[in-house]
């Protein structure tokens, strides 16, 4: 590894605590950005030849203040704003030791980093971007082409969402238990949704982007803070079993490989090894949580070998708890594959037909109706629901899948009159 | 003699490895062990799992209580060992560096000689 590499990645492993400690000074996401990157530039100076400071957090954010509070004073200087009134905490700017690893604020510091990206005015997608941006500390080229958008749209949208927290005001106040456990809960479904926007699209180019690596990074970040919160256990278990399947996800073409399809030789044993530990973790608290149950469901089909030696009683038995945990007729739905395994396509479909009214555009209602009124042997019924499928795909790959079944609907049809 | 050598990094910088890197050090440490190995020299390798795996199971006067996550809060974490043998504390030494021109960067190698070893008969 070159030094230069080297330096990048210590820079990368401090951002999210040097970045938060910034933040609590400077009170603006924009003035910390800049000091930060100040601070790296020098970094990328000084360490080569005087080698890496002991602690490269600590060194980051005591030379970003101090780069900060000169910027500030010019500023001030250009424009007739008196200093202090954007400036905090700078009682101890002198001290230079103040920012050790072990100092109390910063699990405060990062957390706040990660939640100011949660603004709940922000899109999804800005969420995502921004956290990507500031946090992970991706380029706005990355993000853009992670995006499949042009670089000047991610800079605007970017823009725009700082604006809108900025508007909103940082809470800089340091949290109680109960506000400190709210914002883990909305950082935590942040995090998650960082992930989900390179899994879910369901092609290879999302889930190459590096969504998904970096939701693990911050979830494996948010966990060294907060080491007994089971729920932040179960959400990195359930991202380190998602990702774990990546390489057998999508075949040469890169089309989409459902999960009875993969091979599971592909699959990461190490990432799913560590999953597996957390939820053990995470059980012996007895707390279960939405992320806890999606990750053991995820588990026991990480478990079984091969399709058939899936653990469908036990899947079925947590997603029952899900729905008591998270009702949503998606829940339902996830619980009638289980029990179309368990006990055969007629109470499968009693259990998906009163989802109709809210699941009608939903891709895989449809296309869960289709194959269970196949077996069944209505055909008509079947063929009209996995049209309606077909028409709701949102990825060739889904497409393609329910028009197999189409087909083995036609060869039926024809078998049956010749 | 034999020693133990204890890996310590910075395990957020570990964790920012790219697949790449990742594979290209362990495979530069491997022909470091084979090296080893070949010579009879090399005891058990491991590799632990990140500190978020970690339990800890700490005594107290009554009972023992147990906490997520390691030991200690430390800059740099234990991420790992390697048990080799050794004739003098230099060929020891030679050993770490070895091992750390084949994974650079930040982190340290504690050469700590073995009081006892158990190679034990259980999983390999």
């Amino acid at each position: 590894m070159s030094e230069l590499a080297w330096i990048d990645l210590a820079l990368t492993a401090a951002r999210p605590q040097a970045m938060g400690a910034l933040l609590r000074y400077f009170r603006d996401l924009d003035l910390a950005e800049e000091a930060f990157q100040e601070a790296c530039l020098r970094a990328l100076k000084n360490w080569p030849d005087k080698g890496p400071p002991r602690d490269p957090a600590a060194w980051l954010i005591l030379v970003g203040r101090n780069s900060g509070i000169d910027r500030v004073r010019k500023r001030a200087r250009e424009q007739p704003l008196p200093p202090e009134e954007m400036l905090s905490d700078l009682g101890d700017a002198e001290d230079d030791l103040a920012e050790r690893l072990d100092g109390a604020h910063y699990r405060d510091d990062i957390l706040r980093l990660l939640f100011v990206c949660c603004h709940p005015d922000l899109p999804a997608t800005q969420q995502i971007a921004l956290a990507l941006r500031i946090v992970s500390g991706l380029s706005v080229r990355q993000i853009a082409r992670a995006f499949l958008v042009s670089e000047a749209a991610m800079e605007q949208r970017i823009t725009r969402a700082k604006a809108r927290v900025a508007a909103a005001g940082i809470p800089f106040e340091a949290p109680d238990a109960a506000a400190r456990a709210e914002r883990l809960s909305v950082v935590a479904q942040m995090i998650y949704l960082v992930f989900n926007e390179g899994y879910s699209a369901g092609t290879a180019e999302a889930a190459d982007a590096p969504f998904a690596t970096e939701a693990i990074r911050l979830a494996r970040l948010l966990l060294k803070l907060f080491p007994a919160e089971p729920e932040i256990m179960g959400l990195a278990a359930l991202l380190l079993i998602q990702h774990s399947r990546l390489a057998a996800r999508f075949d040469a073409d890169g089309q989409i490989v459902l999960l009875d399809d993969q091979d599971r030789a592909l699959w990461d044993r190490d990432l799913i090894a560590e999953a597996l530990v957390l939820i053990d973790k995470a059980m012996r608290h007895r707390a279960p949580g939405p992320f806890q149950v999606q990750a053991a469901i995820a588990a026991l089909h990480a478990r079984a070998a091969a399709p058939a030696e899936t653990d469908w009683a036990g899947i079925e038995r947590l997603y029952r708890t899900l729905e008591r945990l998270q009702p949503s007729p998606v829940v339902t739905l996830n619980r009638a594959v289980a029990v179309w395994k368990l006990e055969g396509a007629e109470a499968a479909l009693a259990l998906v037909e009163p989802l109709g009214e809210r699941l009608s555009g939903y891709f895989h209602f449809h296309g869960l109706r289709g194959g269970l009124l196949k077996e069944l042997g209505r055909r008509e019924a079947a063929r009209e629901a996995f049209d309606r499928a077909v028409a709701l795909a949102r990825t060739p790959a889904e497409a393609a899948h329910i028009r197999q079944h189409l087909d083995g609907l036609q060869r039926e049809r024809v078998a049956s009159r010749s | 003699m034999q020693y133990a050598v204890l890996c310590y990094n910075e395990e957020t910088v570990v964790e920012a490895w790219s697949k790449d890197e990742n594979d290209r050090v362990m495979r530069d440490l491997a022909a470091v062990e084979k090296k080893y190995a070949e010579k009879g020299r090399l005891g058990p390798v491991a590799r632990l799992m990140p500190t978020t795996a970690a339990t800890t199971v700490r005594k107290s006067a009554g009972d023992s209580f147990v906490v997520d996550g390691p030991f200690a809060e430390t800059k740099e974490q234990f991420l790992g060992f390697f048990i080799v043998e050794a004739d003098t504390l230099e060929e020891a030494i030679a050993f770490a560096q070895e091992l750390a021109v084949a994974n650079p960067g930040a982190g340290a190698y504690e050469i700590r000689p073995l009081r006892l070893f158990k190679p034990g008969g259980g999983p390999n």
